[in-house]
Parts: C-alpha cells; sequence; structure tokens
C-alpha cells in the first residue's frame, strides 16, 4: 500500500498543478480503480481461455448479426440438382435433402438460435432479478409466496417442464422461448433475494436509510449495484444452457419447425439422413458445441476475475 | 430418524396430491381436447362424444379428480388414451428400461468424474490438471442429442463396434423376467451370451448420458477437494507423516465430497430430462420416451402417472442425498 501511495504523490507533484488534498485523492482513486481494473483485466487474459470464448462468442454474434456477409446462399432455396452433396467448395458444409446449402442454413441458424437464447436469458433474467430484487428487500408475504413458487420450479428439471409447458402451449419456436422464460425467472429471482437479503442488512444500506433515502432509491441505486456480479455471470452461462434447450426442444419436435434452420431442428433434420449425409447433423451440432462453449468459457473466467469467492481455481 | 421419516413421507404424499390436483386443473384449462387428440382428425362428432362419456372425460372435474384418486389408492393408474394398456402394465415395462440405462450411467459419473476431479486437484497446475480441466469445460458444453448421433456415426457406421440402438438384437429373446433389467436378468439366469449382449447395446446410450454428468462432478470435485487440502487437518495428517494418497483418500476426499452429493442429487434429476432425448436417440424404451408421447398426445392418464412417477423419484432422491450426509459426515444429523 505505502508504495502506491508515494507513486501517486510523486506524480502528482511532477504536474503543475496545484497541489491539494483533494487533488490527491482523487488520483488515488483512480489509480487505484485502475490498478484494479488492469490485474482483473491481466487475470482474464493470463489464462487465455477467456478471451479464447470471448473471442468465440464475438465471432458468433458478428456472424449472426450480418449473416447475409457470411452467406452467399439463400438458405431456404431448393436446389433439386444439388441433393445431399457432401461437402465441397461451393457448399462448404454440404447440401441437404432439398439441395439447400447446409453452410447457409447454419450461418442463419446460429442467428436464430443466439438470438433466441439471449432473448429468453434477457427476458427470465430481468424479470427474475427485479422480482427476486423487490421480494428480498421487502419480505413479507409476496417474498413467501414467491420463494414457494420458485422451489416448484427449480426442483423439477428444465427440459421435462419445459416439455410440458411446450405440449400445454402447442409446439412452435416462440412457444418453446416463451416456456423456457415460464421456468427460468425463478432461479435469478432465487439468486438475486439471496444477493439483497445478505446487502440490506449492511452498513451502506442502512446509512442510505438512516439519511431518509426512499427504499427504491436504496434498492436500484445502493444495493443493484453491489449484487449484479454473479446474476450477470449466471446470465453469461444460461445463454450456452439456453442454446441447448432450446435445441433439444426442436429435435424433440416441440421447438423450431422446419424449414425454420434453428441449430436443433437442423440437426434434427440431418438424423434422418445421418448414415447416409454425416455432414448434414455434424456441422450444426458443431456450431452449436461452439457457441455453448464460448458462452461457459466466458462465464468462468468472468467468475474467476469479478467473484472470487465462487471462483473454481 | 423415524419421525424425520414419517414427516417425509406425509409432505411428499401431499406434493404428490398437489401435482395430481395442478395437472388436473392444466388439462382442464388449455384448449386443446384429449378425446379429439386421442382420435385424430377424422373421428366424428358421435365418435368423439362416446368416447369422452367411455373414457368419464364428461364428468365436472372434481369428480374425475376424486375417482381418479380412489383409484390411484387401488394401484390403478388408468389406461393410456394412446397405446389403450394400462398405464400401470407400460411403466411397468418402461421404469426397468429407464433404471437399466441410468444406473451405470449414474456409476459411470460419479467413478469418472470423482477420479477425474481427485486427480486435477492433486496435481493441481500440472499437465493431468489442464487436460482434465480442458475436458470438462467440452464436456458441459455437449449438446447430448448431437454427441449421441456423432457417436452413432462413429462407432456404428464407420467402426461397426456397438448397435445403434435398442436394447438388443431384434432377434434376440429378452431373458426371463425377474427386475425388468436385461442385464441383470440375463446374469441371474446364468445366460453369459444375453448378458454381453445387453452390456453391449449399453455402451454407447450410457456414454452419451454421462459424459456432461463427469465433467460437472469433475469439476465440483475439484473446486472442492483443492479448498479442503489447504485445511489444517490436512496438513496435520501429512506432519504426522501419512503418505500422498492416504491422506487424499482418508481424510480429504470424504470432506470434500459432501457439495459433489449435493450437486449430483441435482444432476440425477437433470439426467432423467436428458434420458428422454438418449431414449429417443437410441430407440430406448424407457420413460421418457413413454412420457414424451404422452405429452405429445396430450395422453393425460400417462401424463399424471409421469408426474407421480417424477415427484416420487425426486423425494426418494432428496432423502438418499440427506442421508449420504451423514454417511459423509457423522456431525450432520438427519433432524
Amino acid at each position: 500500500m505505502p508504495v502506491r501511495v508515494e507513486r501517486v504523490e510523486t506524480r502528482s507533484l511532477h504536474g503543475s498543478a496545484p497541489f491539494d488534498r483533494l487533488r490527491v485523492n482523487d488520483i488515488l482513486r483512480h489509480t487505484l480503480l485502475a490498478h484494479g481494473a488492469m490485474r482483473r483485466l491481466k487475470r482474464f487474459f493470463q489464462g487465455g481461455l477467456g478471451l479464447a470464448g470471448a473471442l468465440l462468442l464475438l465471432a458468433l454474434v458478428v456472424i449472426s448479426t450480418f449473416p447475409h456477409l457470411f452467406a452467399r446462399r439463400d438458405p431456404y432455396a431448393i436446389n433439386a440438382d444439388a441433393r445431399l452433396r457432401p461437402p465441397a467448395a461451393a457448399h462448404p458444409f454440404g447440401t441437404d435433402e432439398l439441395g439447400r446449402d447446409v453452410f447457409s442454413r447454419v450461418v442463419w441458424g446460429t442467428r436464430i438460435s443466439l438470438g433466441s437464447a439471449l432473448l429468453v436469458v434477457g427476458a427470465s433474467g430481468t424479470a427474475g432479478t427485479l422480482l427476486g430484487l423487490v421480494a428480498g428487500y421487502f419480505g413479507g408475504r409476496l417474498d413467501e409466496a414467491l420463494m414457494r413458487v420458485a422451489d416448484v420450479f427449480i426442483a423439477f428439471p428444465a427440459l421435462i417442464m419445459a416439455m410440458a409447458m411446450v405440449a400445454l402451449l402447442g409446439p412452435g419456436l416462440t412457444n418453446a422461448m416463451l416456456a423456457i422464460m415460464i421456468i427460468w425467472w425463478p432461479q435469478y429471482a432465487r439468486l438475486a433475494r439471496g444477493q439483497v437479503a445478505a446487502e440490506k442488512v449492511k452498513p451502506y444500506s442502512e446509512a442510505a436509510r438512516a439519511v431518509g433515502r426512499r427504499d427504491l432509491g436504496i434498492l436500484f441505486r445502493h444495493i443493484l449495484p453491489n449484487c449484479w456480479v454473479p446474476i450477470l455471470i449466471k446470465a453469461t452461462l444460461d445463454i450456452g444452457v439456453a442454446i441447448l434447450l432450446t435445441a433439444s426442444l426442436s429435435f424433440l419436435g416441440l421447438g423450431a419447425r422446419p424449414p425454420t434452420p434453428e441449430l436443433g431442428a437442423l440437426v434434427t433434420q440431418g438424423r434422418e439422413h445421418l448414415l447416409s449425409a454425416w455432414w448434414y447433423s455434424t456441422f450444426p451440432g458443431l456450431v452449436m458445441f461452439v457457441g455453448v462453449l464460448a458462452c461457459n468459457l466466458l462465464g468462468d473466467s468472468l467468475r474467476d476475475v469479478l467473484d472470487p469467492v465462487l471462483s473454481t481455481n | 430418524m423415524l419421525r424425520f421419516l414419517i414427516r417425509r413421507t406425509l409432505f411428499f404424499g401431499l406434493v404428490v396430491l398437489g401435482a395430481v390436483a395442478v395437472i388436473f386443473a392444466l388439462a382442464h384449462v388449455i384448449p386443446a381436447d384429449p378425446a379429439r387428440a386421442a382420435l385424430g382428425p377424422d373421428a366424428s362428432y358421435e365418435q368423439v362424444e362416446h368416447y369422452r362419456r367411455e373414457m368419464g372425460l364428461d364428468r365436472p372435474l372434481w369428480i374425475q379428480f376424486w375417482r381418479y384418486l380412489s383409484r390411484l389408492a387401488r394401484g390403478d393408474m388408468g389406461v393410456s388414451i394412446v397405446t389403450r394398456n394400462r398405464v400401470s402394465d407400460d411403466l411397468g415395462e418402461a421404469i426397468p428400461a429407464t433404471v437399466e440405462l441410468l444406473l451405470p450411467s449414474l456409476l459411470f459419473s460419479v467413478l469418472c468424474g470423482i477420479g477425474f476431479g481427485a486427480t486435477s486437484a492433486v496435481r493441481r497446475g500440472q499437465a493431468a490438471d489442464h487436460l482434465s480441466r480442458i475436458l470438462s469445460i467440452l464436456g458441459m458444453s455437449l449438446p447430448v442429442f448431437w454427441f449421441g448421433l456423432v457417436l452413432q456415426l462413429v462407432f456404428y457406421k464407420h467402426l461397426s463396434w456397438f448397435p445403434a440402438g435398442g436394447r438388443l438384437p431384434i432377434t434376440a429373446v429378452p431373458p426371463d423376467r425377474i427386475t425388468g433389467l436385461y442385464a441383470v436378468d440375463a446374469l441371474l439366469a446364468g445366460n453369459w451370451e444375453s448378458f454381453l449382449q445387453a452390456l453391449h447395446y449399453l455402451v454407447l446410450p450410457v456414454i452419451t448420458l454421462s459424459t456432461v454428468n463427469v465433467a460437472i462432478v469433475a469439476r465440483i470435485t475439484r473446486a472442492s477437494l483443492l479448498e479442503v487440502l489447504g485445511r489444517d487437518y490436512v496438513r496435520t495428517a501429512r506432519a504426522k507423516g501419512l503418505g500422498g494418497w492416504a491422506v487424499i483418500y482418508k481424510h480429504a476426499l470424504r470432506n470434500a465430497l459432501i457439495p459433489v452429493v449435493t450437486v449430483f442429487g441435482m444432476r440425477v434429476g437433470i439426467m432423467f430430462g436428458g434420458a428422454v432425448l438418449t431414449e429417443s436417440i437410441f430407440a430406448w424404451p424407457g420413460v421418457g420416451r413413454y412420457a414424451f408421447y404422452g405429452l405429445r398426445h396430450l395422453d393425460l392418464p400417462v401424463v399424471t402417472a409421469f408426474t407421480i412417477y417424477m415427484t416420487l423419484t425426486y423425494a426418494v432422491l432428496n432423502m438418499l442425498v440427506d442421508a449420504s450426509y451423514s454417511l459423509l459426515d457423522p456431525r450432520i444429523r438427519s433432524e
């Protein structure tokens, strides 16, 4: 510690600005912050895996945002003369039973899979976090009721619950996403509630209460900034899980339907031709695998860097 | 212990009752019509009405509920709308198939997972640790159904080492039923050929179902063991001259296993979900597939029976997990 303070003081004395206490404190604070951020960034990149995950995810996001730049063929264009062709220069991932370019379908499928996963996690994460914050802060009957509902949803395996929900709602990608959102918000609610329950008794929240801040102000301006880290980490990891869940529902015939090129639906369609056209299922699944892997690598590194207590290292 | 058991049993009885009630309420709310679903779009209005009366679907909901409960008390779960078999008979065929798939998968997940995780923790920072951590993060990211298809492609189509699916060759006669688990029944009958065949058909589905769990168990074991290895009593054990692996097995691992058991208890539930996919890929006639078809055709007796089955499984699992805590750590008492 003394070393850092000295360094800051020398630096500020070198400058021509008038030397006053406030300024030293300011510089000290920024230097320490920068130092902490640098250390974290260094740790983040040191493993290499976190960086790899971030780059992979970035690549997938770019591909999903501008699919037409990468896939020059129409993912729906049927070509009866080029059915079930193996990978070649014209069709890097081969063609399907209708002569459609599997590469283009995978590119557009990435957009659908990643997009729906982000939407599902974003919506259920936001809703769950808000409910959990309120329940944890105010407690009482609302809290009790919310947590019992959450218990039921968390106790059963997500895929089974989602299957049941989609069977009731009717199959389709939108309903599959809706079902996953319905069964997922409680996890965020439980997480956020636990965080708030721990934070609201800390001195800073009591101080904020003591100076007369209103409840919602304390909750969102003071407590939320102190408890978003585990939620963000969970959300990052969950994007991968959401991709898998949506794809699994498609595989069971409850999610995206043909001709929609969702990655899980592509693997499913390719299954019919598994023994004669290996490329058809393999490439969409591989891209899905890479996407989930990227989320896991990034989420893990974020956890190591942002939340040393939860770190697995 | 007895009081604990009684309280738990009563509690889960209530949960089952609640779950059945929710299914009945939902079935009444949804727009789809189970009678129409069972007979298909070509059935006439009269046929549908007749079927509805025959199945008791025209009665008020609470009467249907009460009749269901009183039949359930006698072990009658009704007749499946799709297969037209008694649900209890169908489940009697399907449950052993799923158990035969789940038991080896659980065993494989636990043994490999703890093995990899412990090696990783003990050799922290070395090549074995890096390899095991990379494998585990790869394993965690695998889409189960895609992995199953790739296994079929490689080991069935290209190498012809393992069959593509089913429990036994189509031409083979299943062993006489004792437990319903083909491998166990064949072994009990002393039929080695059938036993080996049953095992042969199990390999790919078991790998498909357990890979993700091996990865997760390995990660948790590693993290938990690393924490325990830094504790004072481990240093004491080392200081009094115990050898490396003796300390790990007798002192550290046992204490490190509690979080592993907790997470694994949850994973087993998730494996029931994974079993739906695995059973679907490998044409395995288990509960997952049965429930899946039941759900797709809104086969209410099947869906209700499956809910009861899942709830009971969860109840038993939770009790086992709680009981294993006190086995691993005598300071924890199940009260």
